[in-house]
């Protein structure tokens, strides 16, 4: 695996395998001495064009716990209005030797330029592109799932994860919110979909992309029916960001408030859930507008395991982008 | 070559809009006799060109082409777009007023007339803003742009649509004075808020903001009404989309005084292009689906689309080579216009060269007002604009060679039929043996030269 | 970045070396080198080796490095227990992937699994800690292994059981526990297959290889080959 750039197209044994070594990483973040020497020597570094610092951390976390070397390259500011900055910024980390560019950008399609429009030849791990995708944050958001649902660790999150080479067939899962704007919500449609899970979303109709009826899911405009009829095993919320609903005749919903009516989850809808299912939020959140905090602090809410499982799958992601065969060209440019 | 005693040629076994071979003589800028293989009367001193198996169109004409200057220099000169352009084929061109400062005087309208004059490679015919500064508030001086030197006929905010229906009114009635033409950039801008491309199922998967068909279609509609209202011409830029065709299709019914082009890249990309975000395929109004390329096909095969014009927009390298969403909309078009053309509607029997030379020459003049001069029919006595085209060539397109001065060619590495062998203004050849004939160029001809 | 399976793959040659097994022995005959009863003799005595050595069984915990080492370890730990019944029969595994120093050489290996036996409540602090492999050849596994075993705790001593010792050692590392000593050419291979990996009757076969032959995929590695 060269890049991690989306999830569209990611084969499932490929899928599987990122979550299987997830589980192994994950293993190793109970011990006293968390670090592992895997990527000693290599660098990567976090190119962020859009703040942040919780998935910063996250990959942050991740490399360091594997003993890579990491620059932290903030470009806030210097982003799209520039022209060329990414392409120089690329050419910069070309020059500085970067083993693995982990990039973060406002812009849909920066990742997939970075890795292929051939300024640098660093491996490229999409951290959130515009609305496009975020691939490892479905990828925990799956290694959650999987873990709850297939591996069988309770809901105090204690229990062995068996789920070792699992997929997620049969599961129902619910994506609800600000799917149009939603790089969370693309990435996870594939990936669940790749993994056997039957996804539905659920919004307003403002906030489903025309297009949509190529995606591999099902669209409803109704979250109580939804979960009263379909029972979804999984029900993932997702941030609705504040300028959505306002700029007037452009807003694309009334008010909050019947937002959080219609589409909101609490603990009155989660009661109607099946008893396993659980909740997840790829946060922050909007407490009292997308979820309430009954039910993001609910025992059957997954929200702060989805953080940890965050580095083990970001370790995951990064130790099969960087342990690899080297071509000779990587290593002549890694020579001093 | 002395001008004193202007080079007359002998195009042998051309073959006029692709019909029976005849040999053709230019001199004095004017085609000076016509017939059949070795029965014209050939003067002393003329060039032979072996013409065989080559098609003689009239000279094309672009409606819509983007020169930059002045302002954008770095893109692209009046000299380098009308060498490009000559290069392509082409004896005229419009000059789109999206200019820096903007074509909306008649000084800038002026500026730009007496530097295509200069650069003597096309005829360059200023297009006039609706608007001052482009800005969609208040008319420009339309009325002195048409007194003006260069005689502007064809209006046009192209870049911005005149979206405010009581200005729209105004400016169509306005120009009927002195029988202009509104060319109108059709785009619902609230529709298109930060829009990047064509918005629909290639959108929706990679995550560019969608630019809906119907911020096209929504504009063409109302802007055909008001033409009828008010008894105006109108002229719609670039067309995309099947619901614009058929729109303008059923205003033509109505007997609607409209005319519309499409341009060549319109009919053969489509919206799969962007899916790996290379700038180079950001294009205004964005590429389609299939479906709407075979709509436009259709529609210019049938006649509701009068013409073919490039758009040609050249970009300096850093515009393109960025984040899709930072990156400039546009493309070239010049060189590549007549070998797509030949592509997608000749060598697929939709069309004949009788077709092109109507769709890149006749019609253009005829909407531009520029007619007495250009886009006249290949025969004896009228001005010698002419281009000759080996339809049986193929080529790699290639952006860093081609005459203009950008590269933003959404066809580079691909194979295309077809290739200008030689064009001709009022007589002289400004592209021979396929290359721009570099002396041609700094001599300052009169527009109105040869032509009666 | 798929490697051919999910099972962790094993060093097959010293890094640095010219690398690797082809997928197919160049010319010549396999020679079968052990058999089921010898590998079963071998890991028998090997299993009273470790009791003798370490007089008795108590603190003993057994480390297969997967893939084969795991079965090894699990065949060593019954006889343990058979000879002590004090043992209690259970052994881990121990994955060296991610301690390895030649993961930029190799096409991306598979992280396995480490488990300890359950009783120990995850640490091997002032325990006796066996690694079982297969094969010792270059020492490199080992050298990962010792790093691994690092991270898990401080045991009071490291011994390694190997069911065959190749030679060729890169680094100042021995086996205590040998089930055979094989002398080879660094261009033959060693190939292990245990039945209940590999679903053939047990066996270690030598089979001579072209030299400078190009590294095999994983897959091939995971063969069990040395």
């Amino acid at each position: 695996m060269k890049h991690l750039l989306t999830t569209q197209g990611l084969a499932k044994d490929d899928a599987i395998l990122l979550l299987d070594t997830a589980a192994q990483m994950a293993a190793t973040q109970s011990r006293e001495n968390k670090k592992l020497p895997t990527l000693r020597g290599r660098t990567v570094v976090n190119l962020f064009y859009e703040d942040s610092t919780r998935t910063r951390i996250s990959f942050e976390t991740a490399a360091k716990r594997l003993s890579a070397d990491v620059i932290n390259f903030s470009a806030k500011g210097s982003s799209v209005s520039k022209g060329e900055s990414l392409k120089d910024t690329a050419l910069t980390l070309h020059a500085m030797g970067a083993d693995a560019v982990v990039v973060r950008h406002s812009a849909s399609g920066a990742a997939h330029q970075l890795a292929h429009a051939g300024w640098l030849d660093a491996g490229v791990l999409n951290a959130g592109d515009g609305m496009h995708q975020h691939p490892t944050q479905a990828l925990l958001d799956a290694f959650t799932i999987r873990r709850h649902l297939v591996g069988g660790v309770g809901h105090d999150g204690r229990g062995a994860d068996t789920s070792a080479g699992a997929d997620l067939a049969g599961l129902r899962v619910a994506i609800v919110g600000d799917v149009l704007h939603s790089r969370v919500a693309r990435s996870n449609v594939y990936l669940l979909h790749t993994l056997g899970a039957e996804v539905t979303l659920v919004a307003p109709p403002t906030l489903v992309p025309v297009g949509v009826e190529t995606w591999p899911c099902r669209v409803s405009y109704h979250l109580d029916k939804t979960l009263e009829q379909w029972q979804p095993d999984a029900v993932m919320m997702l941030r609705v960001q504040r300028e959505r609903m306002s700029g007037g005749s452009g807003a694309f919903f009334p008010s909050p408030m019947e937002y959080s009516r219609k589409f909101g989850f609490d603990a009155h809808r989660l009661a109607v859930l099946p008893d396993h299912a659980v909740v997840l939020h790829p946060g922050p959140m909007n407490r009292g507008l997308e979820i309430s905090a009954a039910a993001a602090d609910h025992e059957r809410s997954v929200i702060v395991e989805q953080v940890a499982n965050g580095v083990a799958v970001r370790m995951a992601a990064l130790y099969l982008l960087l342990s690899g065969e080297v071509s000779e060209n990587t290593d002549e440019r890694t020579a001093p | 070559m002395t001008e004193a005693h202007p080079q007359a040629y002998v195009l042998r076994g051309a073959r006029p809009y692709g019909t029976d071979p005849v040999d053709v003589v230019l001199a004095d800028g004017v085609v000076a006799a016509l017939g059949a293989p070795g029965t014209v009367t050939v003067p002393d001193g003329a060039r032979e060109i072996d013409a065989q198996g080559y098609v003689l169109l009239p000279g094309l004409v672009d409606l819509h082409t983007h020169l930059r200057e002045p302002g954008r220099e770095d893109a692209e000169t009046v000299f380098s777009g009308t060498r490009a352009a000559a290069a392509g084929g082409f004896t005229a061109v419009h000059a789109m007023a999206n200019t820096t400062p903007t074509q909306d005087t008649a000084g800038v309208v002026e500026q730009v007339y007496r530097l295509g004059q200069e650069a003597g490679w096309v005829d360059v015919h200023p297009v006039g803003a609706v608007t001052v500064g482009l800005g969609g508030e208040k008319l420009a001086e339309l009325g002195a742009m048409a007194d003006s030197a260069a005689r502007v006929r064809v209006f046009s905010d192209d870049g911005k649509c005149v979206h405010d229906p009581v200005l729209m009114r105004r400016a169509l009635e306005y120009v009927k004075a002195f029988d202009g033409v509104v060319a109108q950039h059709a785009q619902e801008p609230r529709l298109t808020e930060g829009a990047q491309m064509n918005e629909g199922v290639v959108s929706a998967q990679i995550g560019l903001t969608g630019w809906p068909a119907v911020a096209e279609e929504s504009i063409i509609a109302r802007d055909v009404l008001l033409a009828e209202h008010v008894g105006s011409r109108l002229h719609v830029c670039h067309l995309s989309t099947a619901g614009s065709v058929e729109i303008v299709r059923w205003a033509k019914g109505r007997g609607i005084d409209v005319t519309a082009e499409v341009t060549p890249h319109h009919l053969v990309l489509t919206d799969e292009l962007a899916r790996d975000y290379d700038p180079v395929f950001k294009v205004n109004p964005p590429l389609r689906t299939a479906a709407d390329v075979e709509a436009v096909r259709q529609g210019l095969a049938d006649g509701t689309i009068d013409i073919v014009a490039t758009d040609h927009a050249p970009h300096p390298v850093e515009d393109k080579d960025c984040e899709w969403s930072a990156a400039a909309f546009g493309m070239t078009g010049l060189e590549t216009a007549l070998s797509v053309v030949q592509q997608t509607m000749v060598d697929t029997g939709r069309m004949t060269w009788a077709d092109v030379a109507r769709v890149l020459s006749e019609n253009p003049a005829r909407i531009g007002r520029i007619d007495a001069t250009q886009g006249r029919p290949v025969a004896l006595g009228e001005p010698a604009n002419l281009t000759l085209v080996d339809p049986s060539a193929t080529r790699t397109i290639d952006g860093r060679t081609q005459v203009t001065a950008s590269s933003n060619t959404p066809f580079a590495g691909t194979r295309l039929p077809g290739r200008v062998v030689a064009t001709f203004l009022r007589g002289r050849a400004t592209v021979l043996d396929g290359a721009v004939v570099d002396t041609a160029a700094g001599t300052p001809t009169s527009l109105e030269g040869a032509a009666r | 970045m798929s490697p051919g399976s999910r099972m962790p793959a094993s060093s097959t040659t010293p890094a640095g070396a010219p690398a690797g097994p082809s997928t197919a022995p160049s010319s010549g005959p396999d020679r079968t080198v052990l058999g089921e009863a010898d590998i079963s003799r071998a890991l028998t005595r090997i299993a009273h080796e470790v009791v003798e050595r370490n007089r008795g069984a108590a603190d003993v915990v057994l480390l297969g490095i997967p893939t084969r080492g795991v079965q090894l370890a699990r065949r060593l730990a019954e006889r343990l227990a058979q000879i002590e019944p004090s043992f209690d029969g259970e052994f881990g595994t121990l994955d060296v992937t991610m301690y390895r120093d030649d993961l930029r050489r190799q096409p991306t290996r598979a992280v396995g699994q480490t488990v300890l036996p359950g009783s120990l409540g995850g640490t091997v602090d002032d325990k006796v800690v066996v690694l079982v492999d297969d094969v010792l050849f270059s020492g490199r596994t080992i050298r990962a292994a010792l790093d691994a075993l690092n991270d898990l705790g401080r045991p009071r001593v490291v011994q390694l059981a190997a069911l065959v010792d190749r030679g060729h050692r890169e680094l100042p590392i021995r086996a205590d526990y040998v089930g055979k000593n094989l002398p080879t050419s660094r261009t033959e291979r060693v190939r292990v297959r245990l039945a209940d990996v590999d679903g053939v009757p047990d066996s270690v076969v030598i089979s001579p290889t072209a030299s400078g032959s190009p590294s095999g995929p994983a897959s091939d590695q995971d063969g069990g080959e040395r």
